[in-house]
């Protein structure tokens, strides 16, 4: 089980003035709602929850694959579960996750125009993640950056492009490297219920990933996946666009919230927390029951934290 | 001066549009078809794909020699007794033009359609000049009565419906029986027919764009669907083509690949009705066709694309596949985009024409979301290029200031990922305690553009990278 932070900071004020305002925090219920690594709870496999094509690789040969998790600065910040989701999918598949020290991508300000910015970010990010086998992303926004975006962003740049380029040749986002590099078909979860799946815009048409979800949803216990009209339409989401065309952003999104509404799942899910806090926080503002989640939480059996932006059903935080 | 631009009005203009429910609901109506119809008419080619790639090469090879060709179209127009006219801009565009219409005593004009004349502001011209042009296609037809510009580039008209137009065309036609049943739509064609049959007879001039220009043979090729093209280009005495300098093609067969992608990208039509052609003058011997034949060819800002980041935007054959395809023009319709073309080949062009200080909105105003590139016949990278204009944007501080602050003070603490993992943990125990036990906030101080519209969930309260560092020392 999780314990308290022993100090993530090695400035020792900052540390402890960390520790100070941090500690007594520490809800005790969400401590323990993160289950253990391959754990028996959830309707997991105990000791494996993934199974591979006779096609693929041997397990054997992609034990002990060093993979770093970039989790992404959403999930690092907001909900750490799909970090800890994509962890175990990983683990499960016999890879040795590492959670390297990250911040962002660098696509906000890459999207904003930045570029001085986004290079001393993706140069940050390639420094610290170049020395793994692999590195896993549970978004394909912030994957199609590194993969995509990071070889354009050095291109020319005679001590750079390469590294950027070799970075992005071993980086995936999280469902097509469970399909495509482990050549994983189907988990052993369970999910009693009807899910829609909401493509997202980069993992989609950046990275082609549309059926890899699908196909592991389908091996799901007692999951239903209903696709609902639109599905690869974008949810208003776009980064900062949300906040700076906000209007447009709502009429956007709001026409995905009447489509998930109408599509009767009782489950949103997607690959990208960005999309998914806008189309849940447009499903919350209009009263709505559907649960919205991160599909490596239904894949990794994580589903007894609350769903995004829904309480915890009991008395959770008394300040 | 080019056309008039409210592009600096774009929120503004975006939240008119919203609230129009009349225009949403048009919008909306004609939205699927396209998609649908697109979709349909590629899967049903197995060489599309193939055809875009070509079509690309084809174009980049053209535009890498572009002033040869144009050398080479020159000349052969020329040939066939032909002439060509170069404008550098808008302005002499729209001369070039009046002096041949005052050549020949021209009254009326009849046009078709044609979003460079659109560009050039001709219309307005002409008619402050005593020559009076007549939109012959019958979208151009309703929004000239309207006094409107397009909202779209191949259906001009797209944000209106019948009952608007039934109602336009009951205020202008007051010689016609008030009485008249037009609930139908080929009512309303069949009237628009009539009308605009009178304008074809009497027209001095014809003028009309080009879908593309072709060097090897000095022809002009029009696109149509309606046959008003055609009708344009060959009863009156003068025909003239006004096309920008990106729309040349080298040859016939070059031209054969990229029609087949055109109109499948468009309507969805495996070819459009008309396909015209037209090469110089009357013949001795032909039985119709104008007596003289007249080309301006505008640059108006597209030369300067030419090697630079933008190029790639010359490529466009305005099939209109990017905006049908758009999530942000689905909900705004093209006016507000403020300038002659909008969706996303407009928030690339637009900038390159008319200064990225008047049109900054729109290069921001798209979520990436790469539709448009992926339905794009000519494979344009649309959301890269939006993305090098938001740089030059940023290069000369031209985005808020609000926004370059935010980006600074977020930036400052991404580069010093300690500092980073301090600040976030804080933050988010501080988020996650304001939340007083719920799930969302209805609203937040600092982000209310946010949760204007949409709630924002509280985060889980300690950061992944911390959980994850104390679970492994577990």
């Amino acid at each position: 089980m999780f314990r308290k932070a022993q100090g993530c900071c090695r400035v020792a004020a900052s540390k402890r003035l960390a520790k100070c305002l941090l500690r007594p925090l520490q809800p005790a219920q969400e401590r323990g709602s993160i289950p253990p690594r391959i754990s028996p709870g959830g309707g997991l496999c105990p000791v494996n929850n993934l199974v591979s094509s006779p096609t693929s690789a041997p397990s054997a040969g992609r034990q002990g694959k060093r993979v770093a998790l970039f989790a992404t600065c959403l999930v690092d910040t907001m909900r750490p579960t799909i970090g800890f989701a994509a962890a175990k999918l990983l683990e499960d598949a016999g890879c040795i996750v590492e959670v390297p020290s990250q911040t962002c991508c660098g696509q906000p300000a890459y999207n904003s125009g930045d570029r001085k910015t986004a290079k001393a970010l993706a140069l940050q990010m390639i420094a610290e993640f170049e020395r793994f086998d692999y590195v896993v992303v549970p978004s394909g926004s912030c994957g199609g950056m590194i993969i995509k975006h990071y070889p354009e962003l050095f291109a020319g740049d005679p001590n750079l492009a390469g590294r950027a380029e070799r970075l992005a040749a071993k980086t995936f986002e999280l469902i097509s490297f469970l399909t495509g590099v482990l050549g994983i078909t189907g988990v052993s979860a369970t999910f009693d219920g009807t899910v829609t799946y909401h493509d997202s815009c980069s993992g989609l048409r950046e990275l082609g990933i549309q059926s890899q979800p699908r196909q592991l949803l389908a091996s799901v216990q007692g999951l239903r996946l209903v696709e609902m009209k639109d599905n690869d339409v974008c949810c208003g989401f776009g980064g900062t666009f949300a906040v700076k065309y906000s209007e447009i952003s709502d009429k956007i999104v709001t026409e995905k919230s009447n489509n998930v509404e109408a599509s009767e799942a009782g489950t949103l899910l997607a690959g990208d927390l960005g999309c998914l806090l806008n189309m849940a926080g447009k499903l919350s503002r209009q009263g709505s029951k559907v649960e919205v989640r991160h599909i490596a939480e239904v894949l990794a059996g994580i589903t007894d934290t609350p769903a995004i932006g829904k309480a915890a059903p009991a008395q959770e935080v008394t300040p | 001066m080019t056309a008039h631009s409210t592009t600096k009005q774009f929120k503004s203009n975006a939240t008119r549009a919203i609230a129009d429910t009349q225009l949403t609901g048009n919008l909306k109506a004609v939205r699927q078809n396209f998609i649908d119809k697109r979709a349909k008419a590629a899967h049903e080619l197995p060489e599309f794909e193939a055809l875009r790639e070509n079509a690309k090469e084809i174009k980049n090879h053209t535009l890498a020699h572009l002033d040869l060709y144009l050398e080479k179209y020159e000349a052969k127009v020329t040939e066939t007794g032909g002439h060509v006219h170069f404008a550098r801009d808008a302005e002499e565009a729209r001369k070039i033009a009046l002096e041949i219409c005052r050549k020949v005593g021209a009254k009326t004009v009849t046009k078709g359609k044609s979003m460079i004349t659109e560009e050039v502001g001709l219309n307005a011209y002409l008619e402050a000049n005593g020559v009076t042009p007549v939109e012959t296609d019958l979208g151009e037809y309703i929004i000239q009565l309207r006094g409107e510009a397009p909202s779209h580039i191949i259906a001009p008209a797209v944000h209106l419906n019948k009952a608007q137009i039934e109602s336009d065309f009951r205020r202008v036609h007051t010689h016609l029986d008030p009485a008249r049943d037009l609930t139908e739509k080929t009512a309303l064609l069949t009237e628009a027919r009539a009308v605009l049959r009178e304008q074809f007879l009497i027209a001095d001039v014809g003028i009309t764009g080009a879908n593309f220009l072709i060097a090897e043979t000095g022809t002009s090729i029009i696109v149509t669907n309606e046959g008003n093209g055609d009708l344009t280009q060959i009863l009156p005495k003068v025909h003239i083509v006004m096309a920008s300098i990106e729309k040349m093609v080298p040859t016939l067969e070059d031209v054969s690949q990229i029609l087949r992608l055109l109109a499948r990208s468009a309507t969805g039509q495996e070819m459009s009705v008309y396909t015209t052609l037209s090469t110089g003058p009357k013949r001795s011997g032909d039985v119709d066709g104008p007596e003289e034949y007249h080309v301006i060819i505008l640059d108006n800002g597209r030369s300067a694309m030419l090697g630079g980041e933008f190029q790639d935007m010359l490529r466009c054959i305005r099939c209109a596949a990017c905006m049908n395809h758009c999530p942000v023009y689905h909900q705004i319709g093209g006016h507000a985009y403020g300038w002659i073309y909008p969706g996303p080949m407009g928030s690339v062009l637009t900038p390159s024409l008319i200064g990225v200080d008047e049109a900054g909105h729109l290069p921001n105003a798209s979520t990436f979301c790469g539709r448009c590139e992926s339905v794009c016949p000519m494979k344009i990278p649309l959301p890269k290029m939006m993305r090098h204009w938001r740089e030059r944007e940023f290069e000369r501080n031209l985005n808020p200031a609000v926004a370059r602050y935010g980006l600074g003070f977020w930036a400052f603490f991404a580069r010093r990922p300690k500092l980073y993992s301090l600040a976030t943990r804080l933050a988010m125990k501080m988020m996650k305690l304001a939340s007083r036990g719920k799930g969302s906030f209805r609203s937040l101080p600092g982000v209310g553009a946010w949760t204007k519209h949409r709630d924002l969930a509280v985060p889980e309260g300690e950061t992944f990278q911390a959980k994850w560092k104390n679970a492994r020392r577990g």
